[in-house]
């Protein structure tokens, strides 16, 4: 069953091959092997712990925005390479192979759509590119969709998925934490809703800026959230973590997180939760 | 202070001033005419210095960022501060002691000064957590600006960390929400606010409380996303390259300036502030003091949209 075990990366070449027949998958939290078919139908949830799969931007979409639908802003932008970042490979590679991988020109889609009738601003990050990091293109994305929300009087629901700031352009990416937060605080005055939806893993840079600024801050299910990665506690303090530590669960019992909503329910909580919210 | 610890790179400059040394002191004890020779050694010593503090690789000053002499907050507030009333706590949990925090006269400005800070000895080190805060430490510091702003004192603020404690605790208590509401609501503060890198800036740890209307860095201070320790273990698989991932991050005072993130790089003594605290000092207290006043000149309105302007523009990408 040596197959089975790189079940995220496989996840990702199903999704390109439109799922083959008579292919199962392994929940990798529970190790329950499902068709994969039937995954699909689930949303990517597995059947017996309820463990959420990580899906597509698009997939979210389809899910959350009426029609699925997103007028999409902001494509032209590109990264540069500040830096001139090398580590194993340069860092312009390294953004041709996560263009390649996920055929997403960056690692956020952002634009307007609608969610039952309610005019949003909206943004999403994707994982499968360099790890949903935070650089110069990631930021400014977010930080147009807040400023759209700002001038067209729209609430903002970003979904999020990231391991942080993009170290291959250093400190300017940690400035994007600063440029993002800044105009939430703009977005605040104006009493514009923000709904900041986390899913599996959103941490370090993302998480200690807009992500856990929403009004409401909804998470799905079993996601990692946090501040530093498992593995850095885990060194500095030289003991293993306790279970369940960093999770969605975890951080709703310590009071971070407003509501654990399943992947089906994420478009009628955002609804429910707009119309207290942005009541016209 | 006693202690002469120095770095690897500084044993040519250590071991020359000790010659020096010992050769007055013989000249002195035989009562020898050697003043010729003591000069030219002298002029020797100053060659070496330049030569050395002029080609240090990136580094080299990371090292001199965690030099074991290298000024602390504290010894900041000690040399340019009157009437220092420090204010514990953050009223929910506890009082971090990884960062000091209070009302300061900076001759007659008074103002509202928060530092991170790092301990000198074993004891003391543990006693600040090494300059790392935890979420009470940053709740504490929105504390202290919260009541700048009511009061209408500047705020001075010291950056000093290795970054923001990752533990359980710290993760418990909402790290990543203490950091993120800081930056947000710093761009609501309606007082001057001015920054100076005085040490270590590393990632979230440091933005944290590192939002300014002028930001300033030490010469041999450095700012990064995150250590070069860090960045080294998750690119290079090993720490032992933290040299490499230095060079790569671009974590100096020069690096940020040409990349456009802070506003002016402070001079320090000719073989860093490590040897020269109180020149230091009172070089940080002008800047302070000149950035201030002409803060203060701004209208509020202008204060405040420069801030969010200064940080809406950073980045750097190509829009077709
Ligand atoms: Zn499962």
């Amino acid at each position: 069953m040596e197959w089975f075990r790189k079940s995220k990366s496989r996840i990702e070449s199903i999704e390109k091959k439109n799922i083959p027949e008579g292919l199962w998958t392994k929940c990798e939290s529970c190790g329950e092997i499902v068709y994969s078919k039937k995954m699909e139908e689930l949303l990517w949830v597995c059947p017996s712990c309820q463990f959420h799969f990580r899906i597509s931007s698009h997939k979210y979409i389809g899910l959350l925005l009426d029609g699925g639908k997103l007028e999409e802003y902001d494509v032209g932008l590109a990264s540069r390479d500040p830096l001139k970042f090398k580590d194993s490979k340069k860092y312009p590679d390294r953004i041709k192979t996560a263009q390649q991988k996920t055929g997403l020109p960056e690692g956020v889609i952002s634009g307007l759509g609608t969610v039952e009738g309610i005019d949003i601003s909206f943004a999403i990050m994707n994982f499968a590119f360099i790890g949903g990091s935070m650089g110069s293109v990631v930021g400014e994305k977010i930080a147009r969709a807040i400023e759209r929300a700002i001038e067209l009087k729209r609430p903002l629901v970003i979904v999020s998925c990231s391991g942080g700031a993009r170290m291959q352009e250093g400190i300017l990416s940690l400035m994007q934490m600063a440029k993002t937060s800044a105009l939430l605080a703009r977005l605040a005055e104006k009493r514009i809703p923000y709904i900041s939806i986390l899913t599996n893993p959103t941490t370090a840079g993302v998480m200690a800026s807009y992500a856990s600024l929403g009004d409401v801050i909804i998470a799905e299910p079993k996601a990692l959230l946090g501040f530093a990665g498992p593995r850095v506690i885990r060194q500095t303090i030289g003991q293993d973590l306790p279970e369940g530590f960093q999770s969605t669960e975890f951080f709703m019992e310590k009071g971070f997180v407003d509501s654990i909503v399943h992947r089906k329910d994420l478009r009628s909580t955002v609804t429910r939760l707009l119309n207290f919210m942005w009541r016209r | 202070m006693s202690e002469r610890t120095h770095l690897e790179f500084e044993k040519p400059i250590v071991e020359l001033e000790k010659k020096i040394s010992d050769m007055r002191d013989f000249s002195i004890g035989e009562n020898l005419e050697l003043s010729s020779e003591i000069a030219s050694l002298e002029k020797k010593l100053e060659k070496l210095r330049q030569g050395i503090y002029s080609s240090l690789s990136r580094w080299q000053k990371v090292q001199i960022s965690r030099h074991p002499r290298r000024p602390y907050s504290l010894d900041y507030i000690r040399l340019i501060t009157s009437d220092f009333i420090e204010l514990h706590g953050d009223r929910y949990f506890s009082d971090d002691a990884a960062m000091v925090g209070g009302f300061a006269m900076i001759e007659d400005q008074p103002v509202m000064i928060v530092g991170q800070q790092k301990g000198r000895d074993t004891k003391d080190k543990l006693f600040r957590n090494f300059g790392m805060m935890h979420p009470e430490g940053y709740r504490r510091a929105l504390r202290l600006f919260y009541a700048a702003d009511k009061f209408s004192l500047p705020i001075v603020i010291f950056i000093d960390t290795p970054g923001a404690y990752p533990g359980i605790g710290a993760e418990e208590r909402g790290q990543a929400e203490a950091i993120a509401r800081n930056i947000r609501e710093m761009f609501t503060l309606k007082v001057p606010i001015v920054v100076v890198i005085i040490g270590e800036g590393a990632s979230g740890g440091a933005l944290g409380i590192g939002i300014g209307d002028v930001v300033m860095i030490l010469e041999y201070s450095w700012y990064s996303v995150i250590s070069p320790e860090g960045c080294a273990a998750i690119l290079w698989r090993d720490a032992a390259k933290a040299p490499e991932a230095a060079e790569a991050l671009k974590v100096t005072s020069s690096d940020l300036m040409d990349l456009k993130v802070v506003d002016k790089v402070i001079k320090e003594p000719a073989t860093g502030a490590h040897n020269n605290h109180e020149i230091m000092a009172q070089k940080v207290k002008e800047e302070i003091l000149n950035s201030i006043k002409s803060l203060k000149e701004k209208p509020l309105d202008q204060l405040l949209s420069d801030r969010l302007a200064k940080y809406r523009k950073i980045g750097d990408f190509d829009e077709k």
